[in-house]
């Protein structure tokens, strides 16, 4: 079976489409964790291939249906957390050999097919549809609930991994080179310049702040409220491997990386694979755990005009990207119970906020936010998930935290202070990225 | 600081060429009379790669924003932390943006919206780089 990439058709990426038309129609109804660690260790217990297979097991024990009934997988075959394998390095064929592999000995390790899964998870019997949401779990979700809705598949697995390496982000490769191609030179991204990931969000942050009067210390209730929510997320890093509350005062003292994003501002690269179950909402009635529908997905594909995008570009971009959400969904802001938008980078979590108008939030008003209570207990919800803050950078802490709250699951971590009912989730990007709505009823 | 060598490939060749020749050229697309940084295959507007040109810059531009590295991922730049990194707006288009490390300005001193001036560096193997200063 060849697996594709989603076509850009399936993702609702403009306004104006209306109602998704598969409102209510596609429901989660199972979650599964892979433990987290930093970094793989080398053995074939803490693969990347692993730690899959335990977080799909694990996803289709919790919804209770038995491996024969599923049908369909939707997988980002791209596990960079930034580490990518050295050229030249042997692969270790004990390792690969201690799977079922594929023609590719780094598939498992350092990348991941759907043939891979297939072929290491005999139990997996009636697979008829496979697709690649390419970028992160994210596009998976679009793509599986896209799937689902269009009958292309009923019972559908949704799989995000992350391989870590050893060796720092992003500082090898032509990084450490003596000479790079010019196209590179010029790049947005990692350039000439020497720009860390993080420079970018920096930069509209900085210019956030000059705009509004805020300042990066305005920050610290926010990242406490982060790491504290993701110590209650007993599937996260931190909660797992270091459970530290960061103070207000250690997020003050931290080292810059790109000044005004500090160390804490960069989410922490782990290794961890997390799995969902979707079916149908009509199929999901009959389950074992209770059915969190699928209001709607939207997705931005924002392009600023230059090399980095400007506040005015952010704003624009996140602001449609909340009447997308808004819109497809059938619902309004006042609708939303809680919000669990991206965050790795910290600074760019306001831009989502105030582009989803959370709690009637303004431009400029999120950081005044962040100075009231924005906890778990409290009517305002900020990330009750921690995100990739709280718990390491997997990029689908918010997507099981919104199913949780729904399902009553969320366990330490369960918000009091409203009902919840509907939650978002999302990103990564501002400029980019995939958004679900999630609901307790199918509305 | 010395930045690593670039070896000027199809796309950006006339823009580094320039550059040796003290020249700072940005791509055009003549049909939408539009510049665009960085330079790609097809104009970014149009999606046609058939009426771009590359075009002399006045060399001046203001300081749009900035930040400061402490952590860069270039091994060579390391030794030289913590340092500027800019992002200047050429005048001929304030939409057009470009890298500075702004030599002569101190750490963290960096006047934004000052006016500046394009000068050009040496890399690490000889190819000439833009670079900007702040205009006294």
């Amino acid at each position: 079976m060849t697996t594709e990439n989603a076509p850009a058709s399936m993702y609702r990426t403009t306004e104006g489409l209306g109602v998704w038309e598969h409102k209510g129609k596609v429901a989660a109804v199972g979650i599964g964790h892979s433990p987290t660690t930093r970094r793989w260790d080398g053995t074939p217990e803490n693969t990347m291939g692993a730690n899959s297979i335990i977080a799909l097991r694990r996803a289709i024990e919790d919804a209770g249906v038995s491996p024969d009934q599923i049908d369909g997988l939707v997988l980002d075959p791209v596990t960079t957390t930034g580490a990518h394998w050295p050229e030249g390095q042997p692969i270790p064929m004990d390792v690969v050999n201690a799977f079922n592999p594929t023609d590719d000995p780094l598939d498992g390790i350092a990348k991941l097919s759907a043939e891979w899964i297939l072929k290491n998870m005999p139990e997996l019997t009636n697979v008829k549809f496979t697709m690649y949401g390419l970028g992160c779990m994210s596009h998976a979700i679009v793509v599986a609930a896209q799937a689902v809705g269009e009958g292309r598949t009923h019972t559908c697995l949704v799989l995000k991994s992350w391989h870590n390496l050893e060796g720092r982000y992003n500082q090898s490769g032509i990084s450490a080179a003596d000479t790079v191609p010019g196209t590179f030179a010029l790049s947005p991204g990692r350039t000439l310049w020497g720009a860390p990931g993080s420079y970018g969000t920096a930069l509209q942050f900085a210019e956030y702040c000059r705009k509004y009067g805020k300042s990066h210390d305005m920050m610290a209730p926010f990242m406490a409220n982060s790491r504290r929510n993701g110590l209650l997320f007993p599937e996260g890093y931190w909660a797992q491997h270091r459970p530290e509350q960061l103070t207000a005062e250690d997020y003050l003292n931290a080292r810059w990386i790109a000044k005004p994003a500090s160390l804490f501002d960069n989410d922490i690269p782990i290794m961890v694979s997390g799995a969902y179950l979707f079916t149908t909402a009509e199929r999901a009635k009959d389950m074992k755990q209770k059915p969190v529908y699928i209001l709607n997905h939207a997705s931005s594909r924002g392009a600023q005009r230059s090399i980095l995008p400007t506040l005015d570009e952010v704003e624009a971009e996140t602001a449609s990207t909340g009447r997308k959400i808004y819109e497809g969904a059938g619902i309004t802001a006042d609708d939303l119970s809680f919000e669990n938008m991206y965050d790795g980078f910290s600074l760019f979590h306001q831009f989502h906020l105030e582009g989803l108008r959370y709690r009637g939030m303004q431009n400029g008003d999120a950081l005044d936010f962040y100075q009231t209570d924005i906890s778990i207990e409290g009517p305002n919800p900020v990330l009750p998930s921690g995100g990739n803050i709280g718990s390491g950078r997997s990029r689908f802490w918010m997507h099981t935290d919104c199913i949780q709250q729904i399902q009553g699951r969320a366990g330490a971590r369960q918000i009091t202070g409203v009902k919840p009912e509907i939650g978002v989730s999302g990103g990564p990007m501002p400029m980019g990225g995939n958004f679900t709505v999630w609901s307790a009823s199918p509305g | 600081m010395v930045k690593q060598g670039v070896v000027p490939d199809e796309l950006t060749k006339p823009f580094w060429d320039a550059a040796n020749q003290g020249r700072l050229e940005m791509q055009n697309c003549s049909a939408c009379n539009r510049l665009q940084n960085p330079p790609l295959p097809a104009c970014s507007q149009c999606k046609s790669g058939e009426h771009l040109e590359w075009k002399e810059m006045s060399g001046r531009g203001k300081i749009y924003n900035y930040g400061v590295v402490y952590d860069c991922p270039v091994k060579l730049l390391q030794q030289e932390q913590p340092f500027n990194l800019v992002v200047i707006t050429l005048d001929d288009d304030p939409g057009i943006q470009m890298y500075s490390h702004l030599p002569g300005t101190p750490v963290d001193e960096v006047p934004v919206g000052a006016a500046v001036q394009v000068i050009f560096e040496d890399t690490a193997n000889g190819q000439k780089v833009p670079e900007w200063r702040v205009v006294a």
